[in-house]
């Protein structure tokens, strides 16, 4: 039998290993990703103060470190049973905003979209920013460059940095906007706007447009069915900062909804002695293997999962767009590869909300922060994160210092599922006697980069972008080849 | 008792009271016993934690830090600081699994000789009783030849008093 | 043909990636001036690549991330024999970072933590496992080490850009040498230099008043109203840890209200931050007897995680007793 490494997945945030073993004829038996990274934060954050979680868990992911600061702030503010004041909760909302559209940016034109865009078999040397830069030409490689900026600009303003911010604390933020900085975030924010829209436009032309590539998306290769998660707010509609978590099953049906401190009712997740990242699961659903189904409790959380669980989007441009995505897809949508359109989706709606939310009245009020009064004891914060729901649990003793952490993190939602896409695509894709090209091996690596997975998170445990191994064994478990860009 | 286990001490003192004391001790021949390796420093104000840290790190088993009486300083307030630091030091130094008994903090007039003996004697039995630190950061750790700490600590504050 | 740049990440959360992403359009006076041999976070490069490179055949390899595991230590040893020069980059690097503070405690625990707690269902206590026989095979992971170490335990270290992550206009300036380097238009910078920062502390930068020299208490942020925005944190009470951290920032942090909290390193001269700061807290608390003093030191209730938080696998003692006895 055959063994294929691909080592390390690259343009990924973390580490991560692919092992594919074939069996006598030639055919894929199984393949396993492995997640060969633990920093431990879980542990190290017991005994610091709950105040610091914000800057601490930042560096779980510095591609996505505003998603644990608020989940933290969230977490932190329920210890405390503190309610910070409306303005404080709609700056970390406009952070937040800015934030999602840079980083869906960052991950469409620099780490995933570049399959797309570039196509799966061109030469790696291109196959990267710069290769796109080159192929849609220096204008829309500037447009790129300039959002991520104003993402990031915006960041700044309010959160104090590009990365990992340090403003919001238990009750609050540290600091107001004031109107000059106000204005400049509004002005940053129509452009977004306009951005979001360009985004959904190259990718109608260049992916939608080309029919080999919309084969791929409705294509079997990358499609399961599984449950779907996702934060929505009062009237069923995507909400990445607040609200409650919805889940539904692979045929669209309702599974439940519930709020962040009930989340161990709903979700457990499993131990693999092969890899150090854990496979959560929905618990009444229960685990089953790897296999979809609504007898599974596999279940996915991205930008594909928010769209399918939530009754539309809350802001009129990408309301149209989610309308167009599921007449064409059908809903729930269970292709991987639409993950990248419902992100652009997201992309457009983070921007209409960040210019809502700029232009707040209530936006520049100095009252930012409330004193918490209650001892210390248990809270529960949860967001979406750009990859998947975000869970931060504490508990500390009467001087706020914590005795437990809990994070079930945005990437490790999807660890089943992206383990699914990948045997999945790796059996569609090596059949016995098919000569394993290299683009062949990167649509297996398409298969779990549509994710996005974030082994920096995952790996809270783990680090930042994700290099990604994929050996290849024979029937007798061997090593037979290390195929590589 | 051959193989006694002798924990090596090293003790910062200030020059005006205690390290009279301990000279006063030497002197009157007090007895006390030689695990001690004394290093003089102006005024207990001017002990830098960092001192603390890099004997403990290089193989010292516990440090002694001496000082004049509260209101005896000859820069006015300076031992306070230096309770404070100690104080602090403490309690970080709790983290790190190090026994309180390893770093004391004693006052001595240089009239108390026999006192400071006593002080030495005691905290050399306590961390006899802990036995050797044998900081594992770089192992394998050789034992701190006399002197060599002091020689290698690098002047850090600028507050000397 | 132009020399070869590489980027790595150890035990890194991939901040100091984006962080020079963060450049914006100097990203591509990178390109102009290398070629990029080896950036998996931006490019498809596969490790077996770089093992089949020259020694030597890398001009400079940014190197960000703590040494957690085998591979990470691996890693670190084929970069050093591929690279000409060996940049530590960024906390994780050069000091351990905040991942580093879990050499507070046992790698054992950090075990028990992940698998063993409220959502995680695992009656047979199992743990992930070196190797691990699959039905088709056998599966490893690489082994987790007891203590998180620097790029500088570990291998040679040329230079050292500090931060977390280090400011993008911090990383435009150093590339912008390296630049100069390769066109001849500057020497290269003495070795073991801090790249990227400054040479004095975040204090210095600090626009913040300072005019009393005594605190009588510490507090933490939650207990305190909104603060005034001119003057020093730490005179407000408020830990803050400028006076040890080596400036280059432009004090981001107390800019927007929020202390610093040391990610720039030991000050220049500070052979242990968390010592230094130990020093400079003890000296401004404004109490004389024992009781008072611990009061003061009560609003304070985790010095080692406050005074070490960044730096403490690179300081003196480098991790708590337990853990270090752990390795071997
Ligand atoms: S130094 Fe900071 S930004 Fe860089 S990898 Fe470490 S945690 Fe992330
Ligand atoms: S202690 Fe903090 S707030 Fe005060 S001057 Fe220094 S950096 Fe600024
Ligand atoms: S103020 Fe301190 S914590 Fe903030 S960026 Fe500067 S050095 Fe880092
Ligand atoms: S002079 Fe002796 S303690 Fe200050």
């Amino acid at each position: 039998m055959q063994r294929i490494t691909i080592d390390p997945l690259t343009r990924l945030e973390g580490h991560g290993k692919i092992e594919i073993f074939l069996d006598e004829a030639g055919d894929v038996a199984n393949a396993y990703l492995q997640v060969p990274e633990l920093r431990g934060f879980e542990r190290f954050c017991v005994g610091r103060p709950v105040e610091e979680m914000p800057v601490l868990t930042n560096r779980i992911c510095g591609v996505c470190p505003e998603a644990h600061h608020m989940a933290a702030a969230k977490a932190a503010d329920a210890v405390y049973g503190v309610t910070p004041p409306p303005a404080a909760k709609k700056l970390r909302e406009l952070l937040y905003s800015a934030f999602f559209f840079a980083d869906h940016t960052t991950h469409f034109f620099i780490l995933g979209g570049p399959d797309f865009i570039m196509g799966p078999d061109t030469p790696v040397a291109e196959r990267n920013i710069l290769g796109v830069i080159k192929k849609v030409g220096l204008e829309i490689g500037g447009k790129v460059i300039q959002a991520r900026k104003v993402g990031h600009r915006t960041v700044e303003i309010i959160g104090g940095r590009k990365v990992h911010p340090c403003t919001a604390v238990p009750g609050g933020m540290t600091k107001s906007l004031s109107e000059e900085e106000r204005k400049e975030i509004e002005t940053m924010g129509r452009w977004a706007v306009e951005f979001g829209q360009f985004a959904l436009q190259t990718f109608h032309d260049l992916v939608l447009g080309n029919p080999e590539y919309l084969d791929m998306i409705l294509g079997d290769a990358y499609t399961h069915k599984t449950y779907y998660m996702g934060l929505v707010d009062a009237r069923n509609k995507v909400n990445f900062y607040d609200g409650r978590v919805r889940i539904v099953g692979p045929d669209g049906s309702h599974h439940g909804t519930y709020s962040p401190n009930e989340y161990t009712d709903w979700i457990a997740e499993r131990v693999e002695p092969w890899s150090y990242l854990k496979f959560p699961y929905l618990k009444k659903v229960g685990w089953n293997g790897f296999t979809d189904g609504a007898d599974s409790g596999i279940y996915m959380a991205t930008p594909l999962a928010r769209l399918n669980v939530a009754e539309g989007m809350a802001t009129p441009l990408a309301q149209a767009e989610y309308e167009k995505f599921f007449a064409t897809l059908g809903k729930p949508a269970h292709s991987r590869l639409a993950i990248h359109w419902a992100r652009l989706i997201e992309l457009l709606y983070a921007a209409e909300r960040w210019v809502e939310l700029a232009t707040d009245p209530e936006i520049t009020s100095p009252d930012v922060r409330a004193l918490p009064t209650a001892t210390p004891t248990e809270g529960v914060g949860i967001v979406e994160a750009p990859r998947g729901t975000l869970t931060h649990h504490y508990r500390t003793d009467q001087r706020g210092l914590l005795t437990m952490v809990n994070l079930v993190v945005g990437t490790t939602n999807n660890n089943a599922a992206m383990s699914l896409s990948i045997g999945k695509a790796a059996k569609s894709l090596i059949k016995a006697g098919t000569v394993v090209t290299e683009g062949l091996l990167n649509r297996i690596e398409m298969a779990y980069r549509a994710y996005d997975p974030c082994l920096g998170c995952a790996t809270h445990s783990l680090p930042g972008k994700i290099p990604l191994q994929v050996s290849i064994h024979d029937a007798s478990g061997e090593v037979v080849d290390v195929v590589s860009g | 008792m051959t193989d006694q286990f002798e924990p090596v001490i090293i003790g910062f003192t200030c020059n005006w009271c205690s390290y009279r004391a301990a000279d006063l001790a030497g002197t009157a021949r007090i007895k006390y016993p030689p695990n001690v390796r004394l290093i003089r420093l102006m005024c207990s104000g001017r002990l830098d934690p960092t001192f603390v840290l890099k004997a403990l790190s290089e193989g010292a088993d516990g440090v002694l830090i001496a000082g004049c009486h509260p209101g005896e300083c000859h820069y006015l307030e300076q031992n306070y600081k230096a309770l404070r630091r100690h104080r602090l030091m403490q309690r970080t130094l709790a983290q790190f699994g190090i026994e309180p008994e390893r770093v004391r903090l004693t006052w001595a007039s240089a009239a108390e000789g026999a006192k400071f003996a006593e002080d030495i004697t005691e905290m050399v039995e306590q961390v006899r009783k802990l036995g050797p630190l044998n900081w594992p950061a770089n192992l394998p750790t050789k034992p701190v030849p006399v002197g060599m700490v002091a020689a290698e600590i690098p002047v850090l504050s600028e507050e000397v008093a | 043909m132009k020399p070869k740049f590489a980027m790595y990440w150890a035990a890194a959360c991939g901040g100091c990636e984006i962080a020079v992403l963060n450049i914006d359009e100097k990203v591509l006076d990178l390109d102009a001036n290398f070629e990029v041999a080896f950036w998996p976070a931006a490019m498809d490069v596969k490790y077996k690549e770089v093992e089949a490179m020259e020694d030597e055949s890398i001009l400079v390899t940014l190197f960000n991330g703590g040494i957690r595991t085998d591979e990470n230590e691996h890693m670190a040893k084929l970069l050093r024999r591929k690279s000409k020069l060996l940049v530590a980059f960024g906390s994780c690097a050069n000091e351990g970072c905040i991942p580093g503070l879990a050499n507070l405690g046992t790698r054992e625990s950090i075990f028990d933590c992940a698998f063993d707690n409220p959502s995680t269902e695992n009656p047979a206590h199992l743990r992930p496992q070196i190797a691990c026989q699959v039905p088709e095979g056998v599966l490893t992971l690489p082994p987790l080490q007891a203590v998180v170490r620097t790029l500088d335990q570990v291998v040679e270290v040329d230079y050292h850009v500090p931060g977390c992550p280090p400011e993008s206009h911090q990383i435009a300036a150093v590339l912008d040498v390296l630049i100069a380097v390769v066109k001849g238009e500057a020497e290269l910078p003495p070795k073991g230099a801090v790249l990227g920062a400054g040479d004095t502390s975040v204090c210095d930068e600090c626009p913040r008043s300072r005019d009393v020299k005594h605190i009588d208490k510490l507090s933490r942020i939650q207990e305190l109203p909104v603060l005034d925005t001119e003057v020093c944190l730490l005179e407000q009470g408020l830990m803050c840890s400028g006076p040890a951290t080596r400036s280059g920032c432009n004090s981001r942090c107390p800019n927007v209200g929020a202390p610093c909290i040391g990610c720039y390193g030991a000050a220049p001269g500070v052979l242990d931050q968390g010592a230094r700061l130990m020093a400079a807290i003890a000296s401004v608390i404004d109490a004389k007897e024992p009781e008072a003093i611990d009061r003061v030191l009560d609003g304070l209730p985790d010095p080692a995680g406050t005074f070490y938080r960044f730096s403490l696998a690179h300081s003196l003692l480098r991790a708590n007793r337990a853990a270090l006895a752990e390795q071997e």
